[in-house]
């Protein structure tokens, strides 16, 4: 342990207690971002311990990561300044849950699968289906605000999330919103919060709206011979009295990695998937006879596109494919040491260009998945074999070719994951957008001395 | 003199000795006489009032506070409404924005004077998107107008404040409205995707996207409920919905408040998720049904109003649920609603209740506080034993699936002394809504109305970054000053119904 290290470690064991500081190495470099550790990782037990860290961090001009299970780390620039950690998985209960008002407080260290679980036992669930889901915490999704696929049927974080309690980089604890589910007392800070990658705060607490679950699930797997009859069943049903939860578009490609996939059974899923096409999987919920009204109409929309195969899949294989679809990104980010995951809020979210982005990747001889959610956003994931110079230049030139393709669909477009090599040449979050110097008073006053992930997100915060 | 507000408004202020509000409110002083030709440079003569006796309908918006704007002005786009606000900042006069003066809250009103800009003009939809379901439309747009519109393709804008035939656009996002099927489809800020703002210095900028996921910070999140204290909001991007394929609309009559109050409860318990679910105790029916009609039984105790939405197969599942729940509670009788003009004709009694009010007392003041729904039927025999002990009458007509209470407490303003118990009676309403976790409104906003209730829930440090978030955009308080924030308390400047309101509820 270096001596500036001890320092820190033995000047913060003085405002909270020794045992949650750990300046040790191994778990310093657990907690690195993009190369950057930490010199020490306090993990505190009660939100008066967070603002006791922030306030040391405050005097000492110190730089405070907050994290959780450290799955989505890599989003993002690699900051200028990091040395505290902050471990927020001490902080892991159910504060309150009301299931007859379908209203729920949780901590932000909360595993967000322990949470699914205890929902489950009132028949409620946070629709919050995101890659990581066994491993991370509630406080990183949203943190992260990595995509949900459930956010056709269920909306965003945004749409159900209540309220927040977050220590600001001023060093004091504050909240923002309630716990009831309509409510316009004060200015939503939590909706800030909400992607803001602990630029602004360390998130102690969130309040969720929860929702029942569904009786049953069904789903619909369509293959497609090209990608203008997806286009046609996308309008199809989203101009029909339908209202699926999910709907995952997925390019050859990324279809053969879902097809590959292996959940926990360690067996592949079952021959869904027809090599070389595009596909749409559908899901919905509710009683037998809305499956049955779904299926059958579904069913027939992709007949009407031309779809050369479809089935129709009930319970167990449903949540097989559910979980395959919300670990993709999962599986992807992993796939090689030069693996990089574009995410693209194009409007409208899918449209048959989406090829042109195929095209690209086959320039530079770059094999790439292609994946969408009907409302967005769009994935553009490519798996180069080697990490080296040249890959890191054909990359640089592909995220160009993204960053227009965004701009000319009206939307904009950030790296979710890729190499920190690439983040030297590339800024993730693509070109200087417009609005940066609003993003920068918001920044300013949440963290004035910017003591939280300084340099790590959108316009040099 | 008599003002009765369109819409919503709750408001009915008789005879000229209303003399209750406080000076504060109304003091103003005259703009410079260099302010009005400037304004009438940039817009045209005809396009500024000033002379007092225009400025009096602008004092007043759908609550019981007042304001007079110096001068009131009528741009007809973006550039206009930046030179307008360049040149108040360059004659230090406060800018407060305006849509149809509906709210509720005293949002719109300009508590120190300054320069009012109306969006009146500012009225047309610039793009509807019937493929993609988005619109973009200019802040003075009336929401039933877009609705309207987007018809044609079979689509629909979803908030549905009880003013939607009147109120605008550029108001409901200001106030982040709400209405009675935003159980279902969430608020103003469900809906909305980008914004174009005004910024108090006259910079024009734009946040959000077409879309709704964009890189960086929600600031679309932010600004949408701010109460026009951030920036003025000169152009909305909103998401369209489908109309649904099916509508069935309820009414289930109870003998005993109670029933009623313990099916909501029950129906959230149960996840049946209706579109709408409202209540309206049987003093509250029988005040609408004279003035209605619209077949609310007078000799019940209180009736909901339940609608259903969605897939043909899911609407019949949830009626029998909800037939079924509301049975268990002892309703009376269900009725569904036969044909669409027995469906509207409920509904209007619903949307035009607080108009119903006016007819019965001199004032009466909507309190919107918002409760955990499984404390419906508790809070709803709290507010009956307030009004019993304060003696006055409450009615009760709210978004009861949603848990946004609106009791209505009903006053004489002429007399002073029941002005007084009227207000400590509604703070006392406010603090119970607290302290069984809710909040201080819903729907209605905060506006001048409720920013001395504002410490009941928000600590010291809470409105520090409030007030740090305010001052990033709005730092010499040059838009809509004197909202949301509780005034200094050291200055003087409280108004004797916070007063009240404060002695009433130690904080």
């Amino acid at each position: 342990m270096s001596t500036v290290a001890t320092n820190v470690a033995a000047r913060l064991e003085t405002v909270i207690d020794a045992e949650r500081v750990n300046g040790g190495s191994d778990s310093c470099t657990k907690f690195a971002v993009d190369g950057v550790a930490p010199s020490v990782v306090a993990r505190p037990a009660s939100s008066a311990e967070v603002v006791e860290i922030v306030r040391f961090a405050k005097s000492e001009k110190l730089a405070l990561i907050p994290c959780g299970i450290c799955t989505k780390l890599g989003i993002g620039i690699p900051p200028t300044r990091y040395d505290i950690a902050i471990d927020m998985t001490g902080l892991n209960q159910i504060a309150y849950y009301d299931p007859a008002d379908l209203t729920l407080s949780v901590d932000a260290g909360m595993n967000l699968a322990q949470l699914a679980e205890a929902l489950a036992q009132q028949k409620q669930f946070l629709p919050l289906a995101v890659p990581f889901f066994d491993e991370c915490t509630v406080g990183g999704t949203i943190a992260s605000n990595i995509g949900s696929a459930l956010q056709p049927g269920y909306g965003s974080a945004r749409d159900f999330l209540l309220g927040a309690e977050f220590v600001n980089g001023a060093g004091t604890f504050t909240k923002s919103g309630g716990r009831v589910v309509k409510n316009v007392t004060g200015y939503d800070l939590h909706k800030l919060l909400i992607g803001s990658l602990g630029t602004l705060g360390a998130i102690t607490r969130l309040n969720f709206r929860t929702f029942p679950l569904p009786e049953g699930y069904g789903h619909l797997v369509g293959a497609f011979s090209s990608v203008d009859s997806v286009e046609r069943f996308q309008a199809m049903v989203s101009k029909s009295p339908l209202a699926p939860s999910t709907f995952n578009i997925l390019g050859p490609e990324a279809a053969q990695t879902v097809a590959e996939f292996k959940d926990d059974r360690d067996s592949p899923l079952p021959s869904w998937f027809t090599r070389g096409e595009w596909h749409v999987c559908v899901g919905f919920e509710g009683t037998e006879t809305i499956l049955r009204r779904y299926s059958s109409e579904l069913a027939q929309y992709a007949q009407q596109c031309g779809a050369s195969n479809y089935h129709l899949l009930q319970e167990s294989d449903d949540k097989a494919l559910g979980g395959a679809l919300r670990e993709l990104l999962n599986l992807l980010s992993w796939s090689g040491p030069a693996a990089t995951i574009f995410k693209i809020n194009a409007f409208p979210g899918f449209t048959p260009d989406v090829i042109n982005l195929h095209a690209l990747a086959q320039q530079f001889s770059i094999s790439c998945r292609i994946f969408a959610s009907s409302s967005g956003p769009l994935y553009f994931a490519l798996q180069p074999g080697d990490l080296n110079d040249k890959t890191i230049g054909s990359l640089a030139h592909i995220a160009s070719g993204v960053f227009e393709y965004a701009a000319e669909h009206d939307g904009s477009a950030s790296i979710l994951f890729c190499p920190t090599s690439l983040k030297r040449v590339v800024n993730v979050w693509g070109p200087a957008r417009n609005d940066s110097a609003l993003m920068r008073r918001v920044k300013n006053a949440f963290d004035p001395e910017n003591c939280f992930a300084p340099g790590r997100f959108v316009a040099g915060i | 003199m008599h003002v009765d507000c369109k819409g919503d408004a709750s408001l009915t202020i008789v005879g000229k000795e209303v003399t209750y509000l406080p000076a504060e409110n109304t003091a103003r002083k005259p703009l410079h006489r260099d302010v009005i030709r400037g304004l009438q440079n940039i817009l045209g003569a005809s396009m500024v009032l000033h002379r007092p006796e225009d400025l009096l309908l602008y004092e007043y918006d759908g609550s019981v506070e007042k304001g007079r704007p110096g001068a009131v002005v009528f741009p007809t786009t973006t550039q206009e409404v930046s030179q307008v606000v360049r040149l108040a900042a360059q004659h230090d006069v406060p800018v407060i924005g305006r849509g149809a003066g509906t709210g509720l809250s005293g949002g719109a009103l300009a508590r120190t004077g300054g320069v009012m800009i109306v969006f009146a003009r500012m009225n047309r939809i610039l793009e509807l998107d019937l493929e993609n379901q988005r619109a973009v439309v200019q802040p003075g747009m009336v929401n039933y107008e877009l609705t309207r519109a987007a018809e044609a393709g079979g689509l629909y804008f979803a908030p549905d404040p009880s003013s939607w035939k009147s109120c605008t656009i550029g108001g409901n996002v200001s106030e982040n409205a709400g209405g009675p099927h935003t159980l279902a489809y969430g608020v103003t800020t469900n809906h909305v995707t980008a914004l174009e703002l005004v910024l108090p210095d006259g910079e024009i900028c734009r946040v959000g996207s077409r879309h709704g996921d964009s890189v960086g910070y929600d600031l679309a999140g932010l600004f949408v409920g701010s109460e026009g204290t951030l920036a003025l909001v000169t152009e909305i991007t909103v998401k369209l919905l489908r109309k649904p394929e099916n509508v069935k609309t309820l009414l289930a009559i109870f003998d005993d408040v109670d029933g009623a109050s313990e099916t909501v409860a029950e129906i959230t318990a149960r996840a049946i998720t209706p579109a709408a679910c409202e209540m309206l105790d049987g003093w509250t029916l029988r005040a609408v049904e004279d003035f209605i009609h619209a077949g609310f039984p007078l000799d019940s105790a209180a009736v909901l109003l339940i609608e259903l939405e969605g897939l043909a197969e899911v609407v019949a599942a949830q009626v029998a649920a909800v037939e079924e729940v509301c049975l268990e509670h002892h309703a009376r009788e269900v009725r569904v609603a036969r044909d669409e003009q027995e469906r509207e004709l409920l509904w209007r009694g619903r949307k035009n209740a607080f108009g119903a009010l006016g007819r019965i007392a001199p004032s009466n003041y909507v309190l919107d506080g918002v409760i955990p729904r499984s404390k419906i039927p508790q809070a709803l025999r709290r507010i009956r034993e307030i009004g019993e002990r304060y003696n006055f009458k409450i009615g009760n007509i709210f978004h009861a699936g949603d848990g946004n209470l609106h009791p209505i407490v009903l006053f004489d303003p002429r007399d002073a002394g029941q002005y007084q118990r009227a207000i400590e009676a509604s703070a006392e309403i406010i603090r119970y809504c607290v302290e069984i976790g809710g909040a201080l409104t819903g729907e209605h906003g905060v506006g001048m109305e409720k920013s001395e209730l504002m410490p009941l829930l928000f600590s010291d440090d809470d409105f520090g970054l409030m007030r740090r978030i305010h001052d990033a955009f709005n730092p010499r308080s040059a838009l809509n000053p004197g909202k949301i924030f509780p005034l200094n308390k050291g200055c003087g400047e409280i108004t004797p119904r916070a007063q009240a309101a404060v002695r009433a509820v130690p904080l």
